[in-house]
């Protein structure tokens, strides 16, 4: 007899598979998915022009490394907060619950489905990227392989964090709120502005969040090495990168369980109806 | 914390527990804040039983049945669910049950078949511990009547559609035993004769236990071998309609015609008056009619006679004629 964990592990991800294919097969899905990529997009192609400070090289491909980061703090974090919060309140999740080893499922599932979502977001930067900024991955396979464990462990800092504030919040309206910390955590960053530039006690908030590293890793992935010169400590400091990233990791893994398993437990249908009926006094 | 009189609760206790009890509830008591909703539910079921649970809204069937799903944490009593505590199943009890809920919309995005063919994967590994492994996605589908939907979004279905379909997800498992929280809402007629259909096979061929709600008497009365109704936080009655209708003592409804002409007369004693009734006219007697009191009227008397405050002599009553 095949375990039941491990059986779940397996439907978990053919069912993350199949709801990539879903939200891909959707416009709607797809269009509010590529509206923001096609922006960010535009915006590194308006940059081309501009050069980074004191060199040569253009800031639209000193930007571009940035956003991928960027998208892979933001896309694990809200991307996997909104739809726990939005499938708790369809009942979802208390669907998964109805069903054996279901919750380990349909996590599994999840994180297939946001990495998943991650990757087709990078993939869909950084192809265009590499036709239309010059100096992009230059050191061949040691670059890959810089983007590869940056990418690899930025998501499991990040979908943890996803997964504990999605079981905190049960109100899919309350995403504004958490949209405007991390637009402020963007902004201080050194996504589109260097964070060496700001003052010190804003450069401390950010090395303590995970965006900046994964900026900073995808930068020492795929720009020149000369340019490690503009950044804090004139290094990629790919130890400390590992170090900070590591410490979201372990968090996140040691809280997320905790958190998922009492917002599971708490799940009933009557929570379901009970916000349902909160969401429809909203509408009317 | 107020222990509600079970006058036979000594009795009950004594008696071993038999093999093929599927559900115990004894005096099950939930409290939300400072609300009391259940009092002291008691009640079982036996394998292969089709339960049914009436009472008005609110009086706590959904709550009874979620907190026998495992889903809410009781205030008090003793529950056991397949030989099992529900706070405290695992993952291959819970592969042995099947639950519809009073109202799902999850999954939207997904296709009929292509959900329950990935929800029953889950069901594979306790196919040998118990469970009976997961039905055939197709056979399934039409099963419930949705062969022609097999491939639409589940957000496009109608709303009886829908309910079909939870009704499948509930089934998926084969369980052993399945909980239904009104699920022919929504059904139009023939829906709801392939439902019951569907119910009398679960029911008949796998040996699946029922325990459903619903606020359609007729149905209940159709599909359950046992009702048992639940007004005011306890059980106020338990038996099969017949057995209730004659426990509350309900008035027949007599018709006849003599010499072309129609009678009709109510009373408690419908045996007596028609054996008065040929002893005194004989042969002039035509198109006799009695008309036992349907589920709906006993139901109804049940519940008053419960809010009018004599609910716990009729239950007394009840009970030990029936025991
Ligand atoms: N989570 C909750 N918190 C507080 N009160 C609750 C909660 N869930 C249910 N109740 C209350 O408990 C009572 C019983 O509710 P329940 O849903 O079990 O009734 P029901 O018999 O299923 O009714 P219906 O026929 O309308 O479905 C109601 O008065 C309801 O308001
Ligand atoms: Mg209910």
């Amino acid at each position: 007899m095949r375990s039941g964990k491990a059986n779940a592990m397996r439907a978990g991800w053919s069912r993350g598979i199949i709801e990539l294919r879903h939200m891909l097969s959707t416009p709607q899905d797809l269009w509010t998915f590529f509206f923001f990529t096609a922006i960010l997009l535009a915006v590194t192609i308006f940059m081309r022009g501009s050069t980074v400070e004191g060199t040569s090289f253009s800031l639209g491909s000193m930007t571009l490394p940035s956003i991928l980061g960027m998208s892979i703090a933001s896309g694990g974090l809200t991307n996997l907060t909104q739809m726990l919060t939005v499938e708790r309140e369809d009942g979802t999740l208390l669907r998964a619950k109805a069903v054996p080893d279901g919750m380990l499922g349909y996590l599994v599932g999840k994180v297939v489905l946001v990495s998943g979502l991650t990757l087709v977001n990078i993939a869909a930067l950084l192809i265009p990227g590499l036709f239309l900024f010059s100096g992009i991955a230059t050191g061949g396979v040691g670059s890959w392989l810089t983007f590869a464990w940056v990418l690899a462990l930025g998501l499991a800092a990040c979908l943890p964090l996803g997964a504990i504030l999605g079981s905190m919040f049960s109100n899919p309206r309350m995403m504004g709120l958490i949209m405007f910390p991390i637009m402020g955590a963007v902004g201080i960053s050194g996504i589109f502005y260097p964070t060496s530039a700001l003052p010190e006690w804003l450069q401390g908030i950010a090395q303590v969040l995970p965006i900046y590293w994964l900026g900073l890793g995808m930068r020492s992935a795929l720009l020149p090495d000369g340019l490690s010169a503009v950044e804090i400590g004139h290094s990629w400091r790919h130890l400390e990168t590992l170090g900070v990233l590591g410490l979201w990791a372990a968090f996140g893994l040691t809280v997320a369980p905790i958190v998922l398993r009492r917002m599971a437990r708490r799940e009933s249908g009557s929570s379901v109806a009970a916000r349902r009926e909160k969401a429809m006094q909203r509408v009317t | 914390m107020t222990v509600i009189e079970e006058p036979d609760s000594a009795t009950r206790r004594i008696r071993p527990p038999e093999d093929d009890t599927v559900l115990d509830v004894r005096d099950l008591q939930m409290r939300y804040g400072s609300t009391d909703v259940l009092t002291g539910v008691t009640f079982a079921a036996r394998r292969g039983e089709v339960l049914g649970l009436l009472g008005p809204n609110g009086a706590g069937k959904t709550t009874t049945i979620e907190i026998l799903e495992g889903f809410r944490m009781r205030s008090a009593g003793e529950v056991s669910v397949l030989g099992i505590d529900p706070a405290q199943g695992d993952e291959a009890w819970r592969a042995r049950l099947g639950v519809v809920l009073q109202s799902w919309r999850d999954h939207g995005k997904w296709r009929v078949r292509e959900l329950l063919a990935h929800l029953g994967t889950y069901y594979t590994p306790y196919a040998t511990g118990g469970a009976r492994g997961p039905w055939d996605p197709d056979e399934l589908v039409s099963a419930v009547g949705l062969t022609e939907h097999a491939h639409k979004r589940v957000g496009r279905l109608s709303g009886g559609q829908r309910r079909r379909l939870d009704v499948a997800i509930g089934i998926v498992g084969r369980p052993e035993l399945l909980f239904l929280d009104e699920p022919t809402v929504g059904f139009d007629p023939e829906a709801r004769r392939e439902f019951h259909d569907l119910v009398h096979r679960l029911s008949d061929d796998e040996d699946t236990t029922i325990l459903l709600t619903t606020h359609d008497l007729d149905e209940a009365e159709k599909l359950a071998d046992r009702i048992v109704i639940l007004a005011g936080g306890a059980i106020i009655a338990d038996g099969s309609a017949d057995e209730l209708s004659r426990r509350m003592s309900t008035e027949a409804e007599i018709k006849w015609t003599r010499d072309g002409q129609r009678f009709v007369h109510s009373t408690l004693d419908s045996t007596k008056f028609v054996h008065d009734l040929f002893r005194q006219y004989g042969e002039a007697i035509g198109d006799l009619e009695v008309r036992r009191a349907s589920l709906e009227d006993t139901y109804v008397a049940m519940v008053r006679e419960h809010e009018a405050g004599r609910g716990t002599a009729a239950v007394r009553k009840f009970e030990g004629a029936t025991r």
